[in-house]
């Protein structure tokens, strides 16, 4: 094979001569691959695995595939009701369900039911804005907070044990159990922050056993007592005074005023990584430490704080959701929201208004998976694949790409950012 | 692997070659010829597209137009090893070896000796004497045994090109060679160069260092903005060269006015300082800077001369010593407190401790002033601050960029080193070290940073300058301090002969230094 200079040029550029239309390059721009378009193709690709898996897991509409080939319509008919009845059951049990909202205009419903989805996704979505942005703020200053569920439990813990073993009047109450759940988490970001900075003990490493030391303690702590409820013999703890709890909205809404604290903290963390001269420290140490340590400023003291204030974040996070949701101890009390704080920092690349609207699709892929399982007897698990997958497709932004062809524009640097975590 | 039958020359020819990135045309009809047995030097600035017409020769990238002919047949290089097939080989500015192997596991790489078909043994003895075979038939001395990362940077380039020339290749390009050389390094480099093109072999040879072209090369093609700008002999002036390169004159003296030394201003006495495996690295160094002067600082990079400077601003800890600025110690100031009392630091990485890459040109212009009014206060920035002080400083250092709010890295390495100029410039300064002030630095932009420093001097400022390149510490220095395994041998007057200075860098000092002056 020879190239010809005289034959066509492969790949020779088209020529620009006519200026392009609004609308072709408002096209070229949402099809280049810029980091929203990834995010939105990635939670599209997610679903069509997650209706896949869904087909595949009912054994009823398994079976019409059996004798696809003499009658497909019938198998056709069947997958595309089961999933188009639990994508609707995802949509109605998180953001709004027509009956109920007609129900309500008729007088034959409540406006709670009607509010009940919104609640509930608002409801899941609140602490994990906290401990996603700790993970976030984080990462913007080049450490891989991992601990974000020790840090959330020790918040539970304080603020809990603040929500019942003091008297304090209405709303002092509630701030002082706020305030110990920062402290808490706070202090458990301040270990491995002084560690990594005075000595370089990786962050991972021991945030990570830091994450069981929290557990377990707390799974101690609920069964001493004072702490351990005196009327019941498993492990849970008293009620948190009503002093102590997050005003809600009437019942049977569950939604609290942790959502109201959830946004005023993401604007303050954009503020403070993107105005105030130690977000500009964090920003310069975690881009390039070096760099950082030859202008003059402090590496082992930005770890240090930083990692103070993600465990903060974190530790508020646990503390709203004992306050505003739990209102006792259990062992299970911070459940997972650590750990999705990971997945939802991931999700909102590590921006803080990123964070909060990728915390509200983890809480609405929740509170809609509830209603699924009700209604479809799709199992809940599904709905952590789906989280999985999306996390997936964000973090290869290659592959989504290559399946979207999209033009190689400014691509998503996620991957890169995930490797430096390490 | 090895070749057993005798030198075939190569000739090549590059017709036409365009290559384009979305708008930029990056080598824009570029017409190159190599006869065999040639070196050839291909000249152009940081970004002239040097870099992109060898990747095409080499199979990483295809050009968008125009042929690639290996005696006089025109060839499609797909990957790399099509190159090497038709008998190209490439050592990359940047080694591609792997640290923690051995240099024979290094070389073998890619093209492993196996015996028993795909799935069999490394036949580790045949390809460590291929090694050693292709090491004594070039003259390239290298330990097949030793490990890739405890090799200096020169050895590791021998590699690089052993581990070439045992894919048997006729033609070798080799991208900005001497970029990490040390000047020792660099003669034993243009020696080898110079005894493969006698065995008949064809050399590639990219830089941007006119000295180096005009010593090795037989032709050189100069490229800006990626075209071909001419083609010139070795006997053309370096001056030529340059406004070749450049588009424009440059002038490659640099001009000055006698110095006026005022106080002293940095006084070092009985320095000793450890390099991070607490080896020696600056022993018992007395030096003094006054205001009003340049101070250089020659010697073979890794002779101490990174610690002292560190040591200085604070970044290393002193084993002993006094440092002294304006009669007040700088040992245990703290880094912030040592800038902020007038000291000015051009560190000799730009990328590694120079610049954030990923934050704007305005932010790293704020680097280490953002807490201070008017960028800031202990608490807050201030962005209006910040951004106004960009405008001006890419006003009166000409940086070129579209814009301020665009990130460092999208800036070529001189504009980048702008930066960090404008950075250190723009406070009032007692003290200015600049660590290898120009390197990776295009030519234009070598002038302009070296006439900032001169003006800085004439301000009143001590300077303190540290380069590996004589020429430049020659230029800069009114009063040379040679340093050597950690000493300062000397200190010398830039008018004393190169040839002198060049011993006393190498370490010896029979010859008594006539000109050292009492301190």
């Amino acid at each position: 094979m020879t190239t010809d200079v005289d034959a066509a040029p492969p790949s020779s550029p088209p020529k620009k001569e006519k200026e392009d239309s609004f609308l072709s390059l408002f096209l070229k721009n949402l099809w280049s691959a810029n980091t929203v378009t990834v995010t939105v193709l990635s939670i599209f690709l997610a679903l069509v695995i997650g209706a896949v898996l869904i087909v595949v897991s009912d054994s009823a509409v398994l079976a019409k595939f059996s004798y696809f080939t003499s009658r497909p319509s019938d198998a056709l008919t069947a997958s595309w009701d089961l999933v188009s009845q639990a994508y609707a059951d995802l949509f109605k049990g998180s953001i709004f369900d027509p009956e109920a909202f007609a129900a309500w205009i008729d007088g034959t419903g409540t406006w709670q039911a009607a509010l009940n989805p919104i609640s509930e996704t608002l409801t899941y979505a609140t602490p994990l804005v906290f401990t996603g942005l700790s993970v976030a703020i984080a990462f913007r200053g080049g450490l891989f907070n991992i601990g974000g569920q020790g840090q959330a439990v020790i918040g539970c813990v304080l603020g809990g044990v603040a929500g019942f073993a003091f008297d304090l009047p209405p709303g002092l109450h509630l701030i002082v159990a706020l305030l110990f759940g920062l402290i808490g988490g706070a202090l458990w970001g301040f270990l491995p922050g002084l560690l990594k900075g005075r000595t370089g003990a990786h962050e991972v490493i021991t945030t990570i056993m830091l994450n069981y030391v929290a557990t377990l303690f707390l799974g101690w702590l609920i069964l001493q007592k004072g702490v351990q409820d005196p009327d019941r013999t498993d492990a849970i703890s008293k009620a948190i005074r009503s002093s102590a709890e997050l005003p809600a909205l009437p019942s049977p809404l569950r939604v609290h005023l942790g959502i109201v604290l959830a946004v005023l903290v993401t604007a303050g963390v954009a503020w403070l990584i993107n105005r105030s001269s130690f977000g500009f420290e964090l920003r310069a140490v975690g881009a390039n430490p070096p760099a950082a340590r030859t202008a003059g400023m402090s590496v082992a003291r930005t770890y240090t704080l930083l990692m103070v204030v993600a465990g903060g974040l974190a530790g508020l996070g646990g503390a709203v959701q004992v306050l505003g949701t739990a209102d006792k101890l259990t062992a299970q009390v911070a459940g997972n929201i650590g750990f999705d704080g990971l997945l939802v920092a991931l999700l909102g690349r590590n921006k803080p208004w990123g964070t909060l609207l990728a915390a509200i699709l983890y809480g609405a892929l929740r509170a809609g998976g509830n209603l699924m399982q009700v209604d479809v007897g799709i199992s809940l698990e599904l709905v952590t694949v789906l989280q999985a997958l999306i996390v997936i497709f964000i973090a290869a932004p290659a592959l989504v790409k290559t399946i979207f062809h999209l033009r190689a524009a400014r691509a998503a640097r996620l991957g890169a950012s995930l490797a430096k975590g390490w | 692997m090895l070749s057993h039958q005798g030198e075939i020359p190569l000739r090549l020819e590059l017709r036409g070659i365009t290559k384009r990135f979305g708008d930029l045309v990056a080598n824009d009809h570029i017409d190159i010829t190599v006869e065999p047995g040639e070196v050839h030097a291909l000249l152009g600035e940081n970004g002239a597209g040097k870099s992109t017409l060898m990747n095409q020769l080499y199979g990483l990238l295809q050009p968008d137009e125009g042929e690639i002919l290996v005696d006089g047949e025109a060839k499609v290089f797909r990957t790399p090893r099509d190159a090497i097939a038709a008998g190209i080989g490439m050592v990359h500015q940047h080694f591609m070896l792997v640290p923690v192997f051995t240099v024979a596991e290094n070389i073998a790489l890619g093209a492993e000796d196996v015996r028993g078909g795909p799935l069999g043994i490394l036949d580790r003895r045949r390809n460590r004497r291929d090694v050693l075979a292709t090491s004594e038939k070039y003259g390239l001395p290298v330990d097949p045994d030793a490990l890739v990362e405890n090799l200096p940077v020169g050895a590791q380039q021998r590699v690089e090109i052993v581990k070439a020339l045992t894919r048997d290749v006729d033609l070798l390009i080799l991208d900005e060679p001497t970029a990490v050389l040390t000047p020792q390094e660099t003669d034993e480099l243009l020696t080898v160069m110079r005894s493969l093109a006698e065995t008949g072999k064809s050399i590639v040879f990219i830089t941007h260092k006119l000295r180096e072209v005009k010593a090795i090369a037989d032709r050189i093609t100069v490229i800006r903005r990626g075209r071909t700008v001419g083609v010139a002999s070795p006997d053309t002036s370096e001056d030529e060269l340059a406004a070749m390169m450049v588009g424009r004159e440059v002038s490659l003296e640099v001009s000055k006015s006698p110095a006026e030394p005022g106080r002293e201003v940095l006084k070092i006495s009985g320095l000793i300082v450890d390099d991070d495996r607490g080896v020696r690295a600056v022993d018992r160094v007395d030096l003094t800077v006054r205001a009003g002067e340049v101070l250089g600082i020659a010697g073979v990079q890794g002779n101490g001369q990174t610690e002292l400077v560190e040591a200085i601003v604070g970044l290393r800890g002193i084993r002993a010593g006094r440092l002294e600025l304006d009669n007040e110690s700088l040992a245990d100031m703290g880094t912030k407190k040592i800038l902020r009392s007038g000291v000015g630091y051009i560190p000799e990485d730009r990328s590694h401790d120079g610049v954030v890459k990923e934050f704007s040109v305005a932010e790293n212009l704020v680097l280490d002033m953002y807490d201070r009014p008017p960028f800031g206060n202990a608490f807050k920035l201030n962005p209006k601050a910040v951004s106004e002080n960009a405008g001006e400083r890419v006003e009166q250092f000409d940086i070129r960029t579209s814009s301020a709010d665009h990130a460092v890295s999208t800036l070529s390495g001189g504009n980048q080193q702008k930066v960090v100029v404008a950075r250190e410039m723009s406070r009032p300064l007692r003290l200015m070290i600049a660590s290898q002030p120009t390197r990776g630095v295009d030519v234009g932009s070598v002038e302009f940073i070296h006439n900032q420093i001169i003006h800085e001097r004439d301000n009143g400022t001590a300077v303190l300058v540290v380069s590996s390149e004589l020429d430049e510490v020659v230029g800069l220095a009114d009063r040379i301090a040679v340093m050597y395994r950690g000493r300062i041998l000397a200190t010398v007057s830039p008018d004393m002969p190169r040839e002198e200075i060049g011993l006393l860098m190498a370490g010896i000092t029979s010859a008594p230094a006539e000109e050292e002056e009492t301190e």
